[in-house]
């Protein structure tokens, strides 16, 4: 089966710095895939190239390519592509109104929906998140008053509105405290089976606990690619050896 | 020596305290001065009546009429256009010469001085294109006075939108124009509606702009081609012609009371506007 993520030979540079150099990695559908390393390996920006929010950068160079389900990225309409591939930032970024509204937000972008629609559609996405019975009773407050760690189940809520096939994470949960990592962590496991996973993290023990395959980059190299079990047991490369064990990093 | 840091605080807090509590002085002093002079002349026939031998009996009404008709005519043309302008330096250009050259002008339109509009003003609609002294040619004159302002202001309040509330919108599949309706525009109008209320404050009090271009006719304007007096230039002409001080007094309190008007309006419809978004 072709992979639902295909990456080939992907080289990127900004403002005349080489972010990426040469990346080959496969994404199957319906797994989680933790792409690890440490600060300035390209991490985030192999996201950015993967639903082309790089493209703002000015001075932007990109060989290779990035395929969703055999599709060249760049192909796709850029509302289509992202529709298709969620994001979620680092830090939960709830747009300012209500909660309510921050769910609605992606779904009223297409389309005219009559309000009970909307209403259902809210309510199934929180509920995907593991939210709605914290906040089913104020859907109308505003989302800036919710805790960080609602307020990142929120954004995952929000990207499950528009119902996208892949979701990316990067470092969902590097501001938030155990409890809530591990409610992230299991929406994550739970939704395995409707969506493909993408997780940037910082945190090794967060990769080994959640995924199916692991990717370790360093200096924007693709060092090694492998399942959980195998890559943080039994490296193939010194590298990730010395990462996994906390040696470097 | 040095200063212990508790004693140096104290120190800081008093002058810093006596700094505002110097301007609310000023302030109150100017209003409660202008009260005291002009609030007896203040009734129901002095609102809304009309001005008898040249303003020194009867009412002020077509000039409370014209204040409206000019201001809300600046206001009306001026913001779309200010607002349009500055989201297309926001979000539209990237930092070029191009763009620092706009900004210059727009910055150095700002602190050209209002008589300098109002002969603009008078040579190019009343003179050029035949508007007469009109309420039309004083409100087109005041649109170019207060566009820099709001489109400085508007440029403000749209750069300090997060730059990540607008990657939200894009990595939900939101369109530019869509990301700048929903997002940008409504996270950015308390300072845009600031540099509204500053234009529709200096289109209320305006004087020489208004004197060059609308006339100081005292009869209450028909259409937008009839000349027209505001309360600014009433205000000066009572003065400046000893016509009647204490009514100059009361035209400049209704000044004060309208500009203060728009503030409170203006505010609270701005509250209840971003009250969910608090």
């Amino acid at each position: 089966m072709a992979a639902k993520l295909s990456i080939r030979q992907l080289a990127v540079a900004v403002n005349k710095r080489l972010i990426l150099r040469g990346v080959d990695l496969d994404v199957e559908a319906n797994t989680i895939v933790s792409v690890i390393g440490p600060a300035h390996s390209g991490k985030t920006t192999l996201l950015r190239v993967i639903n082309r929010l790089i493209e703002t950068q000015r001075e932007l160079l990109r060989s290779g390519d990035v395929l969703l389900d055999g599709t060249e990225v760049r192909r796709l309409d850029i509302d289509v592509l992202r529709r298709r591939v969620g994001l979620i930032f680092a830090t939960p970024i709830p747009l300012p109104g209500t909660i309510f509204d921050n769910v609605a937000y992606g779904p009223r972008l297409k389309a005219r929906l009559r309000r009970p629609r909307i209403a259902d559609l809210v309510e199934q996405s929180l509920r995907s998140a593991a939210l709605w019975d914290e906040v089913k009773d104020r859907l109308h407050t505003s989302a800036l008053r919710l805790s960080g760690g609602q307020q990142q189940r929120l954004c995952i809520a929000r990207t499950i509105a528009v119902n996208p096939e892949v979701i990316m994470l990067d470092e969902p949960t590097s501001g938030l405290d155990p409890i809530s990592t591990a409610q992230v962590e299991n929406t994550m496991r739970e939704l395995k089976h409707r969506f493909t996973w993408v997780l940037v993290t910082n945190n090794v023990k967060q990769a080994a606990r959640v995924s199916d395959r692991v990717a370790f980059f360093l200096s924007g190299e693709l060092v090694e690619e492998g399942e959980a079990a195998q890559l943080f047991t039994t490296p193939r490369d010194k590298r990730t050896d010395d990462y996994v064990s906390g040696r470097i990093g | 020596m040095l200063v212990r840091p508790s004693v140096w605080q104290r120190v800081v807090w008093f002058l810093l305290a006596a700094m505002t509590l110097f301007t609310l002085v000023v302030l109150f002093f100017i209003i409660g001065f202008i009260t005291s002079k002009g609030a007896h002349v203040i009734t129901p026939e002095f609102l809304f009546g009309l001005p008898e031998r040249m303003g020194k009996e009867g009412g002020i009404l077509p000039t409370i009429i014209a204040t409206i008709w000019i201001s809300v005519l600046a206001i009306v043309i001026a913001t779309p256009i200010g607002v349009g302008s500055a989201v297309y330096l926001c979000e539209y250009t990237r930092e070029s010469a191009l763009t620092r050259v706009i900004r210059f002008g727009a910055d150095a339109l700002a602190g050209v001085p209002s008589i300098i509009f109002g002969l603009f003003g008078f040579i190019l609609f009343v003179v050029q294109f035949r508007m007469g002294w009109s309420l039309l040619a004083g409100g087109l004159t005041l649109t170019f006075m207060i566009l820099p302002t709001i489109i400085r202001t508007s440029e403000e309040a749209i750069r300090a939108v997060p730059y990540n509330l607008r990657e939200v919108s894009y990595s939900l599949g939101g369109a530019k124009s869509q990301t700048i309706a929903r997002v940008v525009l409504p996270n950015a109008l308390p300072g845009i509606l600031t540099g509204v209320i500053l234009g529709m404050g200096r289109s209320v009090a305006e004087t020489a702009a208004t004197i060059f271009t609308a006339g100081s006719s005292l009869l209450i304007p028909r259409s937008l081609f009839d000349p027209a007096r505001t309360m600014a230039v009433h205000f000066y002409i009572l003065a400046r012609e000893g016509l009647s001080m204490e009514r100059a007094y009361g035209t400049a309190l209704m000044l004060i009371v309208s500009i203060l008007l728009i503030n409170v309006v203006a505010y609270s419809l701005m509250f209840r506007l971003t009250k969910k978004m608090r």
